[in-house]
Formats: structure tokens, sequence, C-alpha cells
């Protein structure tokens, strides 16, 4: 029933508060609702598991690992690669993307939409028109 | 620099409220003794100082720069996308459509009623140095005598057309700048299509 569990090296997303966003490892549990957290690019500290989605990524580490000991880890997992390549990781790339188009930017996108959605209906019209005949 | 006095002048017309003084003016003139002093000095009053002061003028946004394109709020241009020349010294910002491109000519606008977008468009080739506020000023009508029979007639056309030297300026700016436009890709098409918040658009939320 359950897939992703937590525990020491789960990566997880958080989805709530100032670092909302970003990937963070489990480093230990303090807990039952708390876990103490680290990332590369932050300092490590105490969030409540509702702040934090799990992933499926987990990496090799002990217990409370040095900044050196978790960076070198991720690396070794590759976590930054295996998110960025999931679905879910994809999803918010591209969200993130489409939140920062300028407004120029929008016109070309509504500009390019109606060109593919053109060429598909013309392909359509073609093999219609090729079973019909 | 006056003498400053030993005890500061009590007020004659205390406030009832803020904004409103218990005594009218002429109660006042009363209070204060000027046609006692007025008559001591034969009819002259000291005035109270002269108000010099110089509005500032307002300040531009910091994401508007000569060649933003900016989106129109207001007026009948509104939605459109227009190209930002330069801040006149009245405040007012001068815009151009360019006028072939979507059809706003040389034109005043108020900052207030303009998004700016972060598109920037070449703006080197153009001289706006000739623009200023009086060159948007109205143009004064001479003033007919009054005859009763012309009252029921149309004496005035209905439309003023716009000098030739008018539509020789709109030329001569837009040139150079529909050359640097049609140098990007897609920015005249742009410029053509009028600005409208679709569903699901939250203008909080929009990067412009």
């Amino acid at each position: 029933p359950f897939k992703r569990y937590v525990e020491i090296g789960r990566v997880a997303l958080v989805n709530y508060g100032k670092d909302y966003g970003k990937l963070v490892v489990i480093v230990d549990v303090v807990d039952q609702n708390r876990a103490l957290v680290d990332a590369p690019d932050t300092v490590r500290s105490q969030m409540n598991f509702k702040r934090l989605t799990l992933t499926d990524i987990k990496i090799d580490i002990n217990r409370v690992p040095k900044k050196k000991t978790l960076i070198d880890a991720m690396e070794k997992a590759d976590v930054k690669n295996k998110w960025e390549n999931s679905s879910w990781g994809r999803k918010l790339i591209v969200q993130k993307r489409r939140a920062s188009l300028n407004d120029f930017d929008r016109f070309k996108l509504m500009l390019a939409k109606i060109k593919k959605a053109g060429i598909a209906r013309q392909e359509l019209a073609k093999l219609k028109k090729e079973t019909a005949a | 620099m006056a003498a400053k006095r030993k005890t500061p002048v009590k007020t004659r017309n205390p406030d009832l409220i803020r904004g409103v003084g218990k005594y009218s003016r002429s109660k006042m003139y009363h209070k204060r003794g000027l046609w006692a002093i007025k008559a001591k000095h034969g009819g002259d009053v000291k005035k109270p100082l002269l108000n010099k002061r110089k509005p500032k003028p307002t300040k531009l946004r910091a994401s508007i720069t000569p060649g933003t394109v900016l989106i129109l709020l207001a007026g009948r241009f509104m939605g459109k996308r227009v190209v930002f020349l330069k801040q006149l010294t009245s405040g007012l910002l001068l815009v151009t459509g360019p006028f072939k491109i979507n059809g706003v000519p040389l034109r005043r606008v108020n900052q207030s009623y303009v998004i700016a977008t972060s598109t920037k468009v070449d703006i080197s080739g153009v001289n706006v140095e000739k623009f200023d506020d009086k060159y948007f000023a109205k143009e004064v009508e001479k003033k007919k005598k009054k005859g009763e029979g012309e009252f029921f007639e149309a004496e005035k056309e209905d439309k003023k057309t716009l000098p030739d030297e008018k539509k020789e300026d709109q030329k001569t700016v837009d040139a150079s700048l529909i050359k640097s436009i049609e140098g990007v890709v897609d920015l005249k098409a742009y410029l053509a299509a009028r600005f409208s918040l679709k569903s699901g658009m939250k203008p909080h939320e929009l990067v412009f």
C-alpha cells in the first residue's frame, strides 16, 4: 500500500514555507511529526512532515552526515538528474517556465500553438481524404 | 532671519477639528486688528510670504526606459501595445504606435495608465528632441463674431484635419522604429495585436 517511506536518505520536496519548491534530504527523525532535513544549499534544520512531500528518490547516507558527505552522496546517486528527468520534476520545470513567460513570449506561444494546430488539422484532412477516397 | 520670540505665539483661531477654525475670516480680521494696522500704516499690511514651491517632475518607473513596449490601459487605445519614446517635462510619457502598425499616433500618456513590459525596441535611430508639451497643445480657435443667422448653420468643419507637418513628423519617427521592429521576429504582429485578460490569467501572477 505505501511505496515511499520516511527514512534517512529519503529525498523530499518542500511544499510550504520559505524554502518552497526545494529538494531536501531527510537526515534524521526528531519525533512523530518532525524530521531533521538538509540540502546542499540550505542550513540543516527541522521541518514538520506536513511541509514535505516524499519523492521516489533515496540516497545512501548515515544518520546526520556532514555537509560534504551529504553532497558527495547526492552526487553519487545523481539526485539532480534523476529528479529533472522524472515526470514530476519535468512538470515542475515546465510550470516554472510558464510562470516566467514575458507578455511577448506569451504572444509567440499563442502563434506557435495556432501553427501547430493548423498543421495537425491539415494532416488530419489529408488522412480523411485518403480514407474517403 | 527674524529674531525668535521668547514665548511662542498663541494661535488666535483654535481648531474645532483639523482643518476647521473656530472663527470666520471676517471675525479673524477684527481679532487681529487689521483695521487698526491698516489705518496706522495707510492701507499696507504685511502679506504672508508667497508659496514658491515647484512640484517635482513625476518620477519615472525604473521599468520604463526609452524603447520599452508599454500596454495602454485606458482611453481610445486601451489594450494597444505601444513603444515608449521619452518622458516630457510635464511628466507624461511620449509614445508612438508606430502608427502604421497599430494606429496609435505620437501621443502623450500618463504613467499610471500603463503597464511596462520587459520587451525593448531599439530606439537609437529616432530623434525625439523636437517633441515637447507645447507640440501637443490644442489649436487656439479664432473667435468669430456672433451672427444671428450663422447659429443655425454648421459654420465649422466637422473634423479638424491634422496639419501635414505633424503627419510628416509621425512618418520620420516611425521610419527608423519600424526598421528595428521588423528586425525582431513576430514583434510587428505583437505590436499590432491588442492585449486582453483571458480566462485563467491572474494579473498579480503574470510577468510582463
